[in-house]
């Protein structure tokens, strides 16, 4: 099952690696990562999509809380929450009949043009990964992908609390 | 207050206010600016090795005996990658430790200069934690957290690297010791869950066949007494872990021996036949367990342990209890007083009942032979010779087995093995260190002809520092244990587990500057023992050639539920 862990912890030189080194020593599945500092400077916020059942998921969660530099680890998947990924992706637009179909499936699905050359359009699409798939899926049918580039998710709870309180 | 320090100062007068008196170390270019300010002073104690696995291994000996945080310097490169497997032994067996380690100066670190290594990480799979230091300001604050984060929770390894810039004598700072230490992100937990610890209480009360399963934990959290007093109210059987032997007295009524692989056949009956199991300070490791998937069926797992991760992670745990032992042993004890569930006593004696019916079987007898010395009667002649009050340390393989069966360790941090990693080459430099701590005390090191070589060198270092370790060889010509897998599951064959070669060990010992003896018959054994127990101003090495063909027994099946067991050559229980 996929799961979305949301992970605060020190902002430090090397915490990264300790993260990621955990997962391979562990042989943790790692399908996603993501990182970025938070409001507060003195602490990066990481998220990991992994797959697992619940058993091994628990130990993940463990394992990364028992890291000296996590302030707190948080399976966004067990709550109500929101997931975002960012999609650019570069497709063949040659012909008139190719361009139009492209901006169909794009207006369907919310993505924008945001650049483009003599023969292709670059789309940008922020939705959760599973419409991203959907979408390249669609795209896949009307042209050819030139590049697909994909940020991993990020995710934040609903409603008022935020993850460190 | 005004005073000024030195990067190397720094760390020297740190390590003092953090009560080190030894440092177990190597010299080398990246560290030389400290070496030069330890030359200055006489507080702290350095102890030269001859290679630094050994320093590793011997401030790993030091705190085992002791409880305190063992201290490694280490150069960089070299010095700090032979320190690995070190690094790694404390690891596993969650040993206090800081090991200090130089670095090329923080202009050319990543430019693969002389003696570059990055042993941060190196090291970050195998340590609890790590800091670069990168301002010599922050020296004392990076070692008070160090050591802090070494010695409490589950205690673990952590490294600290020094780049050379930063030991520089030549700039000097204020000395800044937080009075405090802040760390937001670490909080070992310390007391069990109200409501855990009444479930817990519960399920032992109400238990018909109880067994109390301890580990290491105990050993670390020096909670021995509060153990006994648990064992004794309840009158529980008791079963250790190889790293929790000596956490209740081996010649305790209701210890009913190790568990495991070559436990006694009581334990692992005992743990297959419990409705409730125990678990205090123990992980459920694959050589306790056996198959997993048959491990114990019938049993409500009570598990016991300051490590979160350490619950559930190979056996399900009914009832989990995150918190330090000796909180949590005194919240069950407290627990088992004002509960008003009791013990059915006339169950507990059944339960006892059949517990000395597996004790009859009496799983370590083991056939003699005139002409042919039996490791085992060397360890019982061990434990005769030193009334079983020495501290032991051991390496790794057939002699550890039979030393941890047959020397009925009285007291917790007596037993000094690595039993996670199974380093061989540990016992040696790790009964230096515990000679370090306790110079009067007798300290052997039981070791076999394959182990004793992997760091033979530090019989030197043994010489300069007057460690009058004993050093108990089982020589069998083989690397026995190895040898014992090939006979039984190899249908013989002895790939690279004889050695041909071996040196005359008692001309070796002696060109050391020590005694060496040699034991070839049952016969001789008695008055060697006696005159090396008897020397106790110098370092007695007795190699002693045992029957090669012997195996440790009792062994856990392959595959097998714990309780499957071999007490013979070709005897299932």
């Amino acid at each position: 099952m996929k799961r979305i862990l949301a992970i605060l912890l020190e902002n430090e030189p090397g915490s990264l690696s300790r993260i990621v080194g955990l997962f391979s020593q562990r042989a943790y599945n790692i399908d996603s990562l993501t990182v970025g500092t938070t409001d507060d400077k003195t602490l990066s916020r990481i998220t990991i999509t992994t797959h697992g059942d619940d058993r091994v998921v628990e130990q993940i969660t463990k394992q990364v809380n028992k890291l000296v530099d996590v302030l707190k680890v948080f399976d966004l998947t067990e709550v109500s929450h929101i997931e975002r990924e960012l999609l650019m992706v570069k497709v063949y637009a040659r012909n008139e009949a190719t361009r139009a179909a492209i901006t169909r499936v794009s207006d369907v699905f919310g993505a924008t043009i945001i650049d483009m050359g003599k023969q292709s359009y670059t789309l940008q699409l922020t939705s959760s990964s599973d419409k991203i798939e959907n979408f390249l899926k669609m795209l896949c049918h009307e042209s050819d992908l030139i590049e697909v580039v994909r940020s991993g998710s990020v995710g934040i709870g609903r409603g008022d609390k935020a993850l460190r309180s | 207050m005004n005073e000024q320090y030195n990067g190397s100062e720094l760390v020297v007068k740190a390590l003092k206010d953090l009560d080190v008196q030894f440092i177990f170390g190597y010299p080398g270019g990246s560290v030389l600016d400290l070496y030069d300010a330890l030359f200055e002073q006489t507080d702290i104690e350095h102890v030269l090795v001859r290679h630094e696995q050994a320093a590793t291994h011997m401030a790993d000996g030091y705190s085992r005996a002791t409880g305190k945080t063992g201290v490694v310097l280490a150069t960089s490169g070299p010095g700090a990658t032979n320190c690995i497997t070190g690094i790694a032994t404390a690891y596993m067996d969650s040993i206090p430790m800081v090991v200090l380690s130089g670095q090329v100066p923080s202009n050319l670190i990543g430019d693969d200069a002389f003696q570059e290594t990055d042993i941060v990480g190196c090291s970050r799979p195998i340590v609890k934690h790590s800091f670069n230091c990168r301002n010599a300001e922050d020296i004392p604050s990076i070692l008070s957290k160090a050591f802090y984060l070494a010695s409490s929770g589950r205690p673990g390894p952590v490294v600290v690297e020094l780049p050379k810039d930063v030991l520089n004598p030549q700039i000097k700072f204020k000395y800044n010791m937080p009075a405090e230490l802040e760390m937001r992100t670490y909080n070992p937990n310390t007391k069990g869950h109200g409501k855990q610890i009444k479930k817990a209480v519960e399920a032992i009360l109400s238990a018909k066949k109880l067994v109390i399963y301890s580990g290491g934990g105990i050993i670390l959290s020096n909670t021995s007494d509060k153990l006994t007093e648990l064992v004794e109210k309840l009158n529980a059987p008791i079963t250790n872990t190889l790293m929790g032997l000596g956490g209740i007295s081996g010649s305790h009524p209701n210890f009913i021996g190790m568990l495991g692989m070559h436990g006694s056949l009581e334990a692992n009956k005992a743990m297959a036949n419990a409705d409730v199991i125990l678990a205090l300070g123990a992980r459920f490791d694959d050589r306790v367990t056996n198959n997993v998937s048959k491990f114990c069926p019938n049993a409500k797992i009570v598990h016991v342990d300051v490590d979160p991760t350490s619950i559930s992670k190979t056996i399900q745990a009914h009832i989990p209890v995150v918190g330090c032992l000796d909180t949590v042993i005194e919240q069950i004890l407290e627990g088992v007083s004002q509960s008003n569930v009791s013990i059915d006593r006339s169950a507990q004696e059944a339960w006892w009942n059949e517990i000395t019916g597996w004790r009859a079987k009496n799983c370590l007898s083991y056939d003699t032979e005139k002409d042919k010395l039996k490791p085992q009667t060397v360890i019982e002649k061990l434990y005769e010779i030193t009334n079983g009050n020495a501290y032991v340390t051991s390496d790794v393989g057939q002699h550890q087995m039979f030393a941890a069966q047959y020397y009925p360790f009285k007291k917790p941090r007596q037993w000094i093995n690595s039993g996670g990693l199974g380093t061989m080459g540990f016992g040696l430099p790790a009964a230096m260190g515990v000679k370090v701590a306790f110079p009067s005390d007798d300290v052997v090191c039981v070791t076999g002809d394959g182990s004793i070589q992997m760091n033979i060198q530090e019989l030197s270092t043994c010489l300069q520092y007057g460690l009058n370790v004993k050093v108990v060889s089982l020589n069998n010509r083989s690397l026995g244990m190895v040898r014992q897998w090939q006979d039984m599951l190899y249908g013989g064959r002895h790939s690279s587990s004889y050695m041909e070669s071996l040196p005359d060990f008692v001309a070796l010992a002696e060109s050391y500057g020590h005694v060496g003896i040699r034991v070839d018959h049952p016969d001789e054994l008695d008055d060697a023992m006696q005159k090396a127990f008897s020397i106790t101003d110098r370092l007695v090495f007795l190699d002693i050639r045992v029957d090669e063909s012997e195996h440790v027994y009792p062994m856990q099946i392959k595959h097998g539920a714990i309780d499957e067991m071999w007490l013979k050559k070709g005897v299932k229980a």
